[in-house]
């Protein structure tokens, strides 16, 4: 009945501990998340298999018959399938990487505090941050995969290459997960996110040449669209897919995602850091 | 050389958000095996000064050093060696109750078995055995909090912050905690502990400041506090209200050290109170009811600032 206390630990550890390294620091905020994923990884599995094969079948292919009917002369002679597939992988990554960036993050620090929890234990907020980015990679790299496959499944893929386009999908998942979550910690009322998703999310989603070239839009929209992230994202996605890819267009592409996604980890440093230690 | 068995040392320390000052410069010193207080209401400061302790708040002025260290530059050093209960729970409710242990285990690097192991200890500890594999959520705010201290505990830590360990919680569960404080200061854990519970700072803290507006109103022990603020003994009057105020100015005759005029009641300091109710009766007052007690730091709190700690 009488349970003994704990006792404290008396002496201090002997000599300056080394400090781990905020690799490791950012690994137990990442394990927390994938204990956390456990509970919900079932459910998640099933919509990241469901979603592309209902918007490869209703889309690629029943909409598709109809676009190749009428001559696939803009698209390159290629099925309309094949052309929408890797679009479609760029814009379920972003799709994935700003899910992940939004309701979880300010659930953690508004709702379920766990954030918190993880800045009074010897991480720092930014191996808070690190952790749940690194969380967040291995979301995308799981949608992406399954992406892939049903791709695969559907014949849609036309070139080995494709494999390239896997961590160029990812990165282009990064690109927004970085930065959204670095304002995401900002955040305090929910309603932000409908912003995000409304102005953000679909414009770019119908728009960046995921469904249709980018040629097609109207001259004065054509630069707009391609400043946007997920067309870089898209345009190399679908030329790693055909195998037309050329190393001066993967640069660019890349580099650009990469800045975007730097930058936000840049920024994401400070503001964990602001929200987390007042 | 400074002395290593003061944990903490705080001079001047200063807290601002904005143009608003928090804590407003204050002292102290944390010696190893004590249980240390801030008692003080609403606003006076103490979750503040418990986050710059805790090395997630930096502090605007003054100064601070934790275990020998300095909580800017050495803030995951120090948390290392702390264990916190801060005011809100920060569980993951939506996890059990042993997977919340084992999370925050590894946020502080130790690995799976010390975990599991440990966490067998603290759950009977706390008394939640039976609820290791039950979600967080459905637990009631005594169990959650019992949990929150198990966790704090789980790096077996050299001082362990609780803020406010018991608001909210009902009297049985605020028991069941205060014997769970005791045991742990027994065996020699450090406690800081912030309440406006006058009766937990009474019972748990060998040493307390009391806190008001950001600044350190007094400190000492709870004894060297209550003989230093009040009387051995207090008279408490009820009056109907409509003779509130008159029966108060003809107690002013009875000359007691100190007269408190509440809303409700009419408090008097006096060395013995049975002998001063005798002179209350001979002044012809008739109180609805009377009450003598020993003095407690609320009075002292009453004391300090005129105000009254619990509402
Ligand atoms: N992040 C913040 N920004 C602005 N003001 C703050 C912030 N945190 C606390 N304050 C203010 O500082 C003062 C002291 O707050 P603190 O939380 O330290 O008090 P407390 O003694 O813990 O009170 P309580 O008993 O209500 O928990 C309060 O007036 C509070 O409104
Ligand atoms: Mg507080």
């Amino acid at each position: 009945m009488a349970p003994q206390a704990p006792a404290a630990r008396q002496a201090p550890p002997a000599g300056p501990v080394p400090a781990p390294s905020s690799w490791s620091f950012a690994v137990r905020e990442f394990r927390y998340w994938t204990t956390n994923y456990r509970r919900t990884w079932r459910g998640s599995i099933y919509s990241s298999v469901l979603s592309p094969v209902l918007y490869l079948a209703a889309i690629g292919v029943g909409l598709g018959t109809l676009v190749n009917k009428h001559g696939s002369a803009r698209l390159g002679h290629i099925s309309y399938l094949a052309f929408l597939a890797p679009g479609l992988l760029a814009a379920a990554a972003m799709e994935t990487g700003i899910g992940e960036s939004t309701y979880p993050v300010l659930g953690s620090v508004k709702w379920r505090r766990t954030y918190y929890a993880a800045a009074a234990s010897p991480l720092r907020p930014a191996d808070v941050f690190h952790g749940h980015l690194l969380f967040t990679t291995m979301r995308l790299v799981m949608n992406c995969a399954v992406f892939l496959a049903v791709m695969a499944a559907f014949g849609a893929v036309k070139s080995a290459w494709v494999i390239a386009a896997f961590p160029v999908a990812v990165l282009t998942g990064l690109a927004f997960a970085a930065p959204i979550e670095a304002w995401a910690i900002m955040v305090t009322k929910d309603t932000s996110f409908a912003m995000i998703f409304r102005f953000g999310l679909i414009p770019l989603f119908l728009f960046s040449g995921t469904f249709f070239p980018v040629s097609q839009l109207p001259g004065w929209a054509q630069p707009i669209a391609y400043g946007t992230p997920l067309w870089h994202g898209v345009a190399l996605c679908r030329s790693l897919s055909l195998g037309t890819a050329t190393i001066g267009e993967t640069l660019l592409h890349v580099g650009y995602l990469a800045a975007l996604a730097a930058a936000g980890i840049a920024i994401g440093n400070r503001t964990y850091r602001r929200r987390l230690y007042v | 050389m400074p002395d290593p068995e003061v944990l903490i040392r705080a001079k001047d320390l200063t807290k601002r958000f904005g143009d608003f000052t928090a804590v407003d410069g204050i002292d102290f010193e944390l010696r190893r095996g004590e249980a240390f207080g801030f008692l003080g209401p609403n606003g006076a400061g103490k979750s503040s000064t418990m986050r710059m302790i805790g090395c997630v708040s930096p502090r605007s002025g003054g100064e601070l050093s934790i275990l020998g260290m300095d909580p800017v530059a050495d803030g995951p050093a120090i948390r290392a060696r702390l264990g916190v209960v801060p005011q809100e729970d920060t569980l993951d409710v939506e996890l059990t109750v042993r997977e919340n242990l084992l999370i925050y285990g590894r946020y502080f690097g130790l690995p799976r078995n010390v975990i599991s192991e440990r966490t067998d200890q603290l759950l009977e500890f706390v008394q939640l055995t039976d609820r290791g594999a039950d979600q967080v959520e459905p637990l009631s705010g005594g169990l959650k909090r019992r949990l929150t201290i198990a966790r704090s505990l789980i790096n077996e830590p050299e001082i362990l912050l609780l803020d406010e360990p018991t608001t909210g919680l009902d009297p049985q569960a605020r028991h069941v905690v205060w014997d769970r404080l005791f045991r742990l200061k027994q065996r020699g854990v450090t406690l800081v502990l912030t309440t406006h519970y006058m009766d937990e700072a009474e019972q748990l803290c060998d040493r307390l400041v009391v806190m008001d507006g950001g600044r350190i109103a007094a400190a000492g022990s709870p004894r060297e506090l209550i003989e230093q603020y009040s009387t051995a003994e207090v008279l408490e009057l009820r009056f109907d209200p409509g003779e509130h105020e008159q029966a108060a100015e003809k107690l002013a005759d009875l000359r007691a050290q100190r007269t408190e005029v509440l809303a409700d009641r009419i408090l008097l300091y006096i060395p013995n109170g049975d002998i001063a109710l005798t002179a209350v009766r001979d002044l012809g007052l008739v109180p609805l009811t009377s009450l003598v007690r020993r003095s407690t730091l609320e009075d002292v709190f009453l004391r300090l600032t005129g105000r009254q700690l619990e509402d």
